[in-house]
């Protein structure tokens, strides 16, 4: 599936960016860009600025150097603009982070209705497509505390999918996960990325990124260490630490 | 876990605490037999809840039951006036600007920081006489037809004392709303970070995200110090008393005085104030029950 087709269109450009966290440097001078349709899996040690990168993506983090541009949008203080990347760039966190006040429909029409301002009516069903598509359209009417955590990452996704973005990312999604509810949500990543989506996950399912990804990024200390496609990233890494770290966690 | 009950051991322990209460109980009624030989009187109670008007010929309430009517109409307007100023002034205190920010943290310690009687004279007889002119108040009460009247009179009692009644609302809404305020703030500060990240993820704004999903879920966690601090209200509407707002405690100040019969005044009083207070607690902890249901 890595020889799917990708557009030549760069859909992210990411130009010398780096970000303090007080004297902290979690960013130093990243360079990437994004093709549409591509699929991008960032790992790394923990700390080494991956969730930071993406999260600068629809700035949930603010880059200090170097610019963004999404979608042709340039990320800045203009809120407007800042706005337009959000409702283009979906996310999945690791904790879920769903509205434990509504139910699973309004989780998923809240956006819709409030930031693309649809109707109701379209939004719910709209909601209910993109349940079906992550398999719990039955769940729709209860609160997310009686889900699984699967479930609700499953609806996490589904949320994201609602506001129909151009690019997805993805944080860590299954790390909060039981081990047996891992791979309802990588099975349903993996369908989204046959329908063509363009990903961003930072993610440690090396068998996930093996059979999805198109480009592998490793990062250490807030760089870029390695970028690769996955058959030369995982056969024939150049870099020492990346083999370093390829052998700790493909070790068990 | 351990699901069967521990044995119920240290029963000497209630059994000394009944004996404490008991006997002090005990003491206290010896006491009031003996040393203060004081005849209860309680047949003149009813006369002053109700009175029988010779005119509609049927009951009308008298000067307690019309202090009641009074303290509930008090502290309904002030609980809805001061929930208004605290929610405004919460949502400021959590703003990403230094202004709100500022007036609200000013407001909040400014109120904190002075007795609520020292507050209420201050502000009733260098502000409220600014105010409620201001309002129109007495010229809405001459002008308006018949209708408006009776339909006032159900909301703030008696026409001619509404400019009196509407300075106490004032007065005692801004102090709890000071209160409220933090209440407010401490439960928005409460929500989850990730909430505000989802949030913003699917494109809110700011406005929408305070009002879709921090307030929803802020509002259910601050109910149970809100329903503390709204009894705290209904209580310490006795105050306004002092401004000569005539509700329970100006009532029964004057009731106690023409009857003599202070203590059996005070007695039935408190048991009035217990009443009130306790209906409201009830009716938050059912409302608290009711939000809670599909929650986690």
């Amino acid at each position: 599936m890595s020889y799917n087709k990708i557009s030549t269109e760069t859909i992210i450009l990411i130009e010398g960016v780096s970000k303090w966290f007080g004297d902290f440097q979690v960013l130093c001078n990243i360079d990437l860009t994004v093709k549409q349709g591509e699929r991008v899996v960032v790992c790394g040690p923990s700390g080494s600025g991956k969730s930071t990168l993406i999260r600068c993506l629809n700035r949930l983090e603010e880059h200090q150097a170097g610019r963004i541009v999404v979608d042709g949008i340039e990320l800045d203080h203009d809120t407007k603009r800042i706005h337009n990347v959000r409702c283009e760039v979906g996310m999945v966190f690791q904790q879920f982070n769903l509205f434990p006040h509504l139910t699973v429909l309004e989780n998923c029409t809240l956006g819709p209705m409030r930031a693309r301002r649809i109707t109701k009516a379209d939004a719910e069903q709209r909601a209910m497509e993109y349940l079906e598509r992550v398999r719990i359209p039955e769940q729709a009417k209860k609160y997310p505390s009686a889900l699984s955590g699967g479930q609700q990452q499953r609806v996490a996704i589904a949320r994201s999918l609602c506001m129909e973005p151009r690019i997805m990312l993805f944080d860590e999604p299954t790390s909060a996960l039981d081990p047996e509810m891992i791979k309802e949500v990588l099975d349903v990543m993996i369908d989204l990325a046959e329908s063509g989506m363009t990903m961003i996950c930072v993610t440690h399912e090396m068998g996930f990124a093996r059979t999805v990804a198109h480009q592998m990024v490793f990062m250490d200390e807030g760089r870029i260490v390695e970028s690769a496609p996955p058959e030369k990233f995982f056969s024939n890494p150049e870099s020492e630490r990346t083999k370093m770290f390829l052998s700790q966690i493909l070790s068990h | 876990m351990n699901l069967t009950k521990t044995p119920y051991k240290s029963y000497w322990i209630d059994v000394l605490v009944l004996v404490a209460v008991a006997s002090l109980v005990a003491y206290v009624a010896y006491r009031v037999n003996t040393v203060l030989v004081y005849k209860w009187d309680w047949s003149f109670i009813p006369g002053y809840l109700f009175r029988w008007d010779e005119e509609t010929q049927w009951y009308a309430p008298n000067l307690l039951m019309k202090g009641l009517f009074t303290t509930i109409r008090l502290a309904i307007w002030s609980i809805v006036l001061a929930a208004i100023i605290g929610f405004v002034m919460g949502v400021m205190r959590t703003s990403q600007r230094l202004f709100p920010r500022l007036l609200s943290l000013m407001y909040v310690e400014l109120i904190r920081n002075i007795p609520p009687v020292v507050f209420i004279f201050v502000f009733y007889f260098f502000i409220s006489s600014q105010i409620t002119p201001i309002l129109g108040l007495d010229d809405l009460t001459r002008d308006s037809s018949p209708v408006l009247l009776t339909v006032l009179d159900y909301l703030f009692g008696p026409p001619e004392l509404l400019s009196n009644l509407v300075a106490g609302i004032i007065c005692l809404a801004l102090f709890e709303g000071a209160y409220v305020t933090e209440i407010v703030r401490a439960g928005i500060q409460a929500i989850p970070k990730g909430q505000v990240e989802a949030g913003m993820s699917v494109g809110l704004s700011r406005m929408q995200l305070m009002r879709y999903v921090i307030l929803p879920q802020a509002i259910q966690r601050v109910l149970p110090p809100l329903a503390s601090q709204f009894i705290i209200l209904i209580k310490d509407s006795s105050i306004v008393s002092l401004i000569s707002i005539q509700e329970l405690t100006f009532l029964a100040m004057e009731l106690a005085t023409s009857t003599q019969r202070v203590f059996e005044v005070w007695v039935f009083v408190a048991g009035m104030y217990f009443v009130i207070s306790y209906a409201c607690a009830f009716w938050f902890s059912r409302l608290e029950k009711r939000m809670a249901l599909h929650q986690s």
